[in-house]
């Protein structure tokens, strides 16, 4: 974490001519040599120690934001899923949504295995449900919708071959509506998990990540959903909905001052938030608008939804490394943070 | 665990006093602490920050001497002494009343010990990290393809009826172990007898107002905390689920209310 200061050959030459003068006169008449970096920032409160980061930063891979991403559309689809065969809508609707979920089911417990530190310890996680830990809360709702959203897509499959069986039919309902009920927790609750952190940029946003992360998740759902070949105008208006509440969440962060929000509009981070922001928001939003005319716009549309999606994820990961990073908004030096918090 | 109350088991909660005016910066805390716990090497680097070539708490190391020059201009090197403070105070983990990585922990690795202390249990800790984003202070962190770790209060020696190797190598006995409460009266007349003396600056640093509830190994500091990356209002990151859930449960019932409705008009066109 700190950087190495050693001397280079030239500042050892200068110190070995300032010990021979030393040792032979007693004294020195020039001044020594600077370290690489000097002068430092100085230990005082307004700077920190030496502005060294005080928190620790996320020690999560790769897995963990395209998990967010993947574990967040599929619970929006298990809802869409649950929705959608309560109101009667398109089978087809019913059944692709429910593929959706169960692929992502699939994929999320890989992902997060994968960053694990010890991977063959991964049932450790179910060894306790702990409700103050979101990430506990998490754990348990992903093995409840991964089960859920298996069975449904399943029983669905089986239902197909053998011809409208009654009970198959209600196994995939029941299996299908849970998945729903968790596919909730599922697009929700990892904004949550980021909130409740000690890392500034993150819990200063601890009320809008948990809705950003649902709009975003349901905005990924839509758009694969239509990707897939569904063609109702519910899926338009959700879309609609989505997008629109994602331009929403780009107002309130844009406007929001303080110095801990820095990560969210500078650097690496802020160019995956802003692209995120923009792509799931205003560009989606533009395009879904024009493609009431034009079909190859609402098309466009969930794409820009689904890279905006990931972006977003990748962004607030990120955001979490550079804030972790900045001594300053931790310490609670004045004029640091924004000190509403984010709260109502 | 209350402070103060015996638990079960019949032990009293311990704590750290790291009274920093006496600390003479030798490091043998840091060198006792690795030796005893047999912790890897965290590799080497010349900082350039005075004497502190450690840097930082971490997953390696769980006892660290910071070092607080206080020159004119830094790194300029002379001799003038006009001016000068030199600072040594020994930072570990805070083993607070509430813990954030406590609190965090999914698997139910980190626990309370009887001794009031913050315990990752290494057999059970898988490694997740959610413990790390959750220290206000940055203690622990997650050693790569392993689990987390961080200052364990010497649980091992406790259980044994010694005193952590810090406090035991402790030359000046500026790391001082004992039963809490006590310390923290001995701490409260250290800073009387301090700020007799003319130590103006002398403070306790004890978050027992936020809602951490105070740590067991607190310090008595020269300056302000925030020179040595000690927070002034140290939060546990659980006073946020409140709020995030109920922003999650709105989000939730949008969702849902949302989907239906918008099937119901379609279905209606």
């Amino acid at each position: 974490m700190t950087r190495d200061r050693a001397p280079d050959d030239e500042s050892e030459r200068i110190l070995d001519a300032l010990r021979e003068e030393a040792a032979s006169l007693g004294s020195v008449s020039r001044e020594g040599v600077r370290p690489p970096g000097a002068p430092f920032p100085p230990a005082s409160p307004a700077a920190s120690y030496y502005g060294l980061p005080v928190l620790k930063p996320p020690t999560w891979t790769w897995e963990v934001p395209v998990y967010f991403f993947v574990g967040g559309a599929a619970g929006a689809a298990a809802v869409l899923g649950a929705a959608a065969r309560w109101t009667g809508a398109d089978a087809r609707i019913v059944r692709r949504a429910r593929w959706i979920a169960a692929a992502g089911a699939a994929l999320s417990p890989p992902l997060l295995i994968a960053d694990l530190g010890r991977p063959e310890r991964f049932l450790h996680m179910l060894r306790v449900f702990k409700p103050q830990s979101a990430m506990s809360v998490g754990a348990w709702t992903l093995v409840v919708f991964s089960t859920a959203a298996s069975a449904a897509a399943f029983a669905d499959l089986v239902d197909g071959r053998l011809g409208g069986r009654v009970p198959v039919r209600l196994v995939a309902d029941a299996a299908g509506t849970l998945a729903g009920v968790a596919g909730l927790g599922m697009a929700t609750y990892t904004g949550v998990l980021l909130g409740a952190t000690a890392i500034p940029v993150w819990f200063e946003n601890a009320a809008v990540l948990p809705g950003h992360f649902a709009a975003s998740a349901l905005g990924s759902a839509v758009a694969l959903l239509e990707l897939l070949g569904c063609d109702d105008s519910a899926l338009d208006t959700l879309g609609l909905g989505a997008a629109a509440a994602e331009t929403g969440v780009g107002f309130v962060l844009e406007r929001r001052r303080g110095r801990s929000l820095a990560p969210l509009r500078s650097g690496v981070s802020g160019g995956f938030v802003r692209a995120g922001g923009i792509l799931s928001g205003p560009l989606a939003l533009a395009l879904r608008v024009l493609g009431r005319r034009r079909r190859g716009f609402r098309r466009a549309a969930g794409l820009a939804s689904l890279a905006g999606s990931l972006c977003t994820r990748i962004g607030w990961v990120a955001a979490g490394h550079a804030s972790a990073r900045d001594p300053l908004p931790a310490l609670g030096t004045s004029d640091a943070s924004d000190s509403s918090g984010g709260f109502p | 665990m209350t402070i103060g109350a015996a638990s079960s088991a019949g032990t009293r909660v311990t704590g750290f006093f790291t009274d920093s005016t006496l600390c003479i910066g030798c490091k043998a805390c840091e060198v006792a602490c690795k030796e005893w716990n047999e912790i890897p090497s965290d590799g080497f680097v010349w900082t350039g920050l005075s004497y502190d070539n450690t840097g930082a708490l971490g997953h390696s190391t769980w006892r660290h001497v910071q070092f607080l020059e206080r020159l004119p201009v830094l790194g300029s090197g002379g001799s003038s002494d006009a001016g000068v403070s030199w600072e040594f105070s020994s930072d570990v983990c805070k083993h607070c009343e509430v813990a954030g990585c406590e609190e965090a922990c999914p698997t139910g690795s980190i626990v309370r010990t009887e001794f009031g202390g913050v315990f990752i249990q290494p057999d059970v800790c898988n490694g997740c990290g959610y413990c790390v984003v959750s220290c206000p202070f940055g203690v622990v962190d997650r050693r790569p393809h392993d689990g987390a770790f961080k200052c364990t209060f010497c649980y091992d020696r406790q259980k044994a009826g010694l005193v952590p190797a810090c406090a035991r190598a402790c030359p000046t006995e500026s790391i001082r172990f004992g039963e809490l409460e006590t310390l923290r009266r001995d701490a409260g007349r250290r800073l009387q007898e301090l700020r007799a003396r003319g130590v103006d600056d002398a403070v306790i640093y004890d978050p027992r107002g936020t809602s951490v509830g105070g740590i067991h190994a607190f310090f008595l500091l020269r300056g302000d905390p925030k020179m040595y990356n000690l927070p002034d209002r140290p939060e546990a990151p659980t006073v946020r689920l409140a709020p995030a859930w109920r922003a999650a449960a709105r989000a939730a019932a949008a969702l849902v209310a949302g989907a239906i409705g918008a099937f119901l008009l379609s279905g209606r066109r």
